[in-house]
């Protein structure tokens, strides 16, 4: 109990790894879905074969998202503020696009119009690759350090949040959910398809691959990730899992193929997350003006309680969760479209 | 040209209005939905069925906007009011990933299992994910009104570390502004969906399409709106008296009160000075105020605005401290006035329907239909009244709107942004509007899910 009251601000900074991680897990087969739409889908039915694949999940998976960013303001207040004003453009450009892609969901499909379905169709994948990329440029932000002075406020534009290695973490997040959503349409949709989304992500793995290494060889270059020998595990067990996922995918064993790309994503985020801390952001001009979990966290009462709450409700929401995907653990075929 | 802060004042007002427009019919229909599909579980008439599933999925494309405007909701705290945050956070930050945690999560999980489940749950446990989707938007209400009630009237804090501190959660929780706040929002919720229920209604019955079951509907429309109606409008009654405790220059403000009086007038209308700080032309119910604030209309001291804001100064140093009182004045008139109009047109529709004379009666039925824009109306005057009524305070006493925007944002930054959301909002706007037409159009016989059945065409670039 000791130990828990004296490392709140640790604890937390772990449990948003894992916010974060599931949201990067979850969502990530959405925005790799949704990137995936318009080139597996060939027809009408196919393409609503993959979006009711994630019809009854897209909207809770969202969430994660949410709550990471809502658990953010609740234990590093400074951070949150000083990440979404600092950020402006580019989250303004990302809830653009999520609103975009939100609709779409619902709406693609409640008309017969042909014209009307492909605009959706657009705005799903403008939805999906558009969050990709800023959430792996903000990552790759976040460990290379943006000017941030010593009242902790963002004092660069956004073209200071676009250098080669932002740019490229965030083509490598696009990548990595691009192959993940492969393997999940694979799995959730029955037909050609499958069969197609199965190709996809075996052809993208291969550029994946290759941005992944090169994200590896630049984080060595530009950041100081590396320092933590955490990272450097979690890195490199990242690499064996991606390996494995794409030499199952390559033998039909699709199944393993997911689940080990989704571990590959929680350690890309558990890497990320070991080489920040103990900072969050990290300043470019100085570093002691970094935000860390010391400087920014909330008060050691808020993150008592908060640490209860999530202790109660974390559980329970993954329960429940995982039941709806037990639910619909169906592969989708043109009988049961809903959206 | 424009000056940040009050650009960042604007945005939030759009986001916060428009996001709004969606919540209430949510928060209602969930409600009455669950309802509806318990009914048909406990009396198995095929006609409920038909309701829930008709009323649900006009409720699904209203959803869907709610969802997508709430997120920019969250996350624009720390986007435009970054200073607020770091002052704020260990509090606001709180109730909001509780929000997240309990009812955003238990919400959009179960939505998605409303929608698809039809055919794959029993009708009781399909029944059970609606009373959770219910449950979830409802408690979702709760958080967020928990944090704005804590900006209206702060409690459970204390000043510590250059920060507003949490020093008692379930004194924050307790807030005495939370009660009045909830189930006048809740209720007003429930009223909207009645109200929309009962418009759309009244549109098919004027039609003579699917009688019977809209015959059902219109009834359920307007016993809800008068039920939900009518509590709502005592729990803002409630409200009003404690808000006359609590934040007396809010109730000055409504009132355009700017002297003291004992008994005080309730002014109907007014031609309000801002500069002269005086009245003219005001039709007065004497007595009335004291009434409304305090049961009686003989005794009852208002505080009036000049006194206030003496008072303010004395206690918080130089500065303006009243809000803009003309605005805030005529949008709880007109809050009031639609509320009071719904009522009404609900209750004399149950008289008419009990004699049997609804369905004959088209003027009545055209009555209805167009009260269709009257809750949208109550909802954002009523909330214009609460959150332009708190200024120039962001945090009641305890930090200025002025000091709460974000230093590194410029003015063009947000102008972009606003337009930008605008033209988005216009558009899913649009879209929804057509959405909805054509589903109530159809009617509740009227829904298939259109195959377009041809294989070239459906390419984008493949």
């Amino acid at each position: 109990m000791e130990l828990i009251m004296n490392n709140l601000n640790v604890i937390w900074f772990i449990l948003l790894c894992v916010l974060f991680a599931g949201f990067f897990l979850l969502e990530g087969f959405d925005y790799g879905t949704g990137i995936l739409l318009p080139v597996i889908g060939k027809t009408d039915v196919e393409r609503r074969q993959m979006i009711n694949a994630l019809g009854p999940i897209w909207d809770g998976n969202e969430v994660w998202m949410i709550t990471a960013g809502g658990a953010l303001f609740a234990s590093f207040p400074h951070v949150y503020a000083t990440l979404f004003s600092g950020f402006y453009m580019a989250l303004f450009l990302m809830l653009a696009v999520l609103i975009m892609r939100g609709v779409a969901f619902e709406f693609r499909s409640k008309s017969p119009n042909r014209t009307w379905r492909k605009v959706f169709d657009y705005c799903i994948f403008i939805g999906s690759i558009v969050p990709a990329l800023l959430w792996g440029v903000t990552v790759g932000n976040l460990i290379q350090g943006t000017p941030i002075d010593e009242t902790m406020t963002y004092v660069g534009t956004f073209w200071d949040l676009l250098s080669p290695y932002t740019v490229l973490c965030g083509v490598a997040f696009i990548l990595v959910f691009t192959y993940h959503g492969g393997l999940f349409t694979s799995l959730k949709t029955a037909g050609p398809v499958s069969e197609r989304a199965r190709a996809a992500a075996l052809v993208t793995g291969v550029p994946t691959a290759i941005g992944v290494i090169a994200l590896i060889i630049a984080s060595y270059v530009c950041t100081d990730l590396y320092n933590s020998t955490l990272a450097i595990v979690f890195c490199a067990l990242a690499v064996v899992c991606f390996l494995i996922s794409w030499g199952a995918t390559r033998t039909r064993n699709t199944k393993w193929g997911f689940l080990f790309s989704s571990l590959s994503i929680i350690l890309i985020t558990a890497t990320y997350f070991a080489g920040l801390f103990p900072r969050i952001m990290v300043s470019s001009l100085n570093p002691a003006w970094s935000l860390t979990i010391t400087n920014t966290s909330s008060s050691e009462y808020t993150l008592a309680l908060m640490t209860a709450v999530a202790a109660v409700f974390v559980p329970i929401v993954l329960a429940y969760q995982i039941w709806v995907y037990w639910i619909f653990r169906h592969r989708v075929t043109e009988k049961d479209l809903h959206y | 040209m424009f000056e940040a802060l009050d650009l960042a004042r604007l945005q939030f007002a759009l986001t916060s209005i428009y996001h709004w427009l969606f919540v209430p019919f949510t928060l209602g229909m969930t409600v009455i939905v669950a309802i509806l599909e318990w009914t048909y579980v406990s009396t198995g008439k095929e006609v409920y069925k038909k309701m829930a599933k008709f009323w649900g999925k006009l409720f699904l494309i209203n959803f869907a906007m709610g969802v997508v405007t709430g997120i920019v909701q969250e996350f624009h705290f720390g986007m435009n009011w970054a200073e607020y945050s770091r002052f704020m956070g260990d509090i606001f930050g709180a109730p909001l990933a509780l929000e997240a945690l309990m009812a955003f999560f238990l919400e959009s999980t179960f939505m998605g299992v409303w929608i698809f489940g039809w055919d794959r749950l029993s009708q009781k446990t399909h029944a059970l994910v609606a009373t959770l989707v219910a449950l979830g938007t409802n408690l979702s209400a709760f958080w967020i009104l928990v944090a704005n009630s804590f900006m209206q009237h702060p409690v459970g804090y204390v000043i510590r570390n250059g920060r507003a501190e949490m020093d008692n959660f379930l004194a924050i929780v307790s807030n005495g502004y939370v009660p009045g706040q909830f189930a006048h929002i809740v209720l007003n919720g429930s009223m909207t969906a009645g109200v929309i229920i009962m418009a759309i209604s009244a549109w098919h019955l004027i039609r003579k399409s699917n009688v019977d079951f809209y015959k059902t509907s219109v009834k359920w429309g307007m016993v809800i709106t008068l039920i939900a109606g009518s509590l709502g409008a005592l729990a803002g009654h409630h409200q009003g008296q404690y808000i006359t405790k609590e934040q007396p220059m809010k109730m000055a403000a409504m009132e355009a009160l700017w002297e003291t009086q004992d008994p005080a007038p309730f002014s109907l209308v007014a031609n309000i000075d801002t500069k002269a700080q005086k009245n003219t032309g005001a039709i007065e119910i004497p007595g009335g105020l004291s009434f409304l604030t305090q049961n009686s209309f003989t005794s009852g001291k208002v505080e009036g605005i000049k006194d206030l804001q003496a008072k303010s100064e004395a206690q918080y140093g130089p500065g303006n401290y009243i809000p803009d009182v003309p605005s805030i004045f005529w949008t709880f008139r007109i809050m009031v006035a639609t509320g009071s109009i719904m009522l009404l047109v609900a209750f004399l529709g149950l008289v008419l329907n009990a004699k049997d004379k609804l369905v004959e009666n088209k003027t009545f039925l055209k009555v209805i239909f167009w009260m269709l824009p009257l809750p949208y109306i109550a909802q954002s005057t009523g909330w214009f009244v609460a959150e332009a009524g708190r200024q120039p305070w962001l945090v009641y006493g305890l930090q200025l709107t002025a000091s709460g925007a974000s230093k590194s944002v410029t003015a063009p930054e947000i102008l972009t942004t606003i337009i930008g959301f605008t033209v988005i909002y216009i558009l899913a706007a649009i879209a929804a509007i057509y959405l909805a037409v054509e589903h109530i159009k159809k009617g509740p016989d009227g829904q298939t899910i259109y195959h377009v059945e041809e294989k070239e065409e459906a390419r984008l670039w493949n």
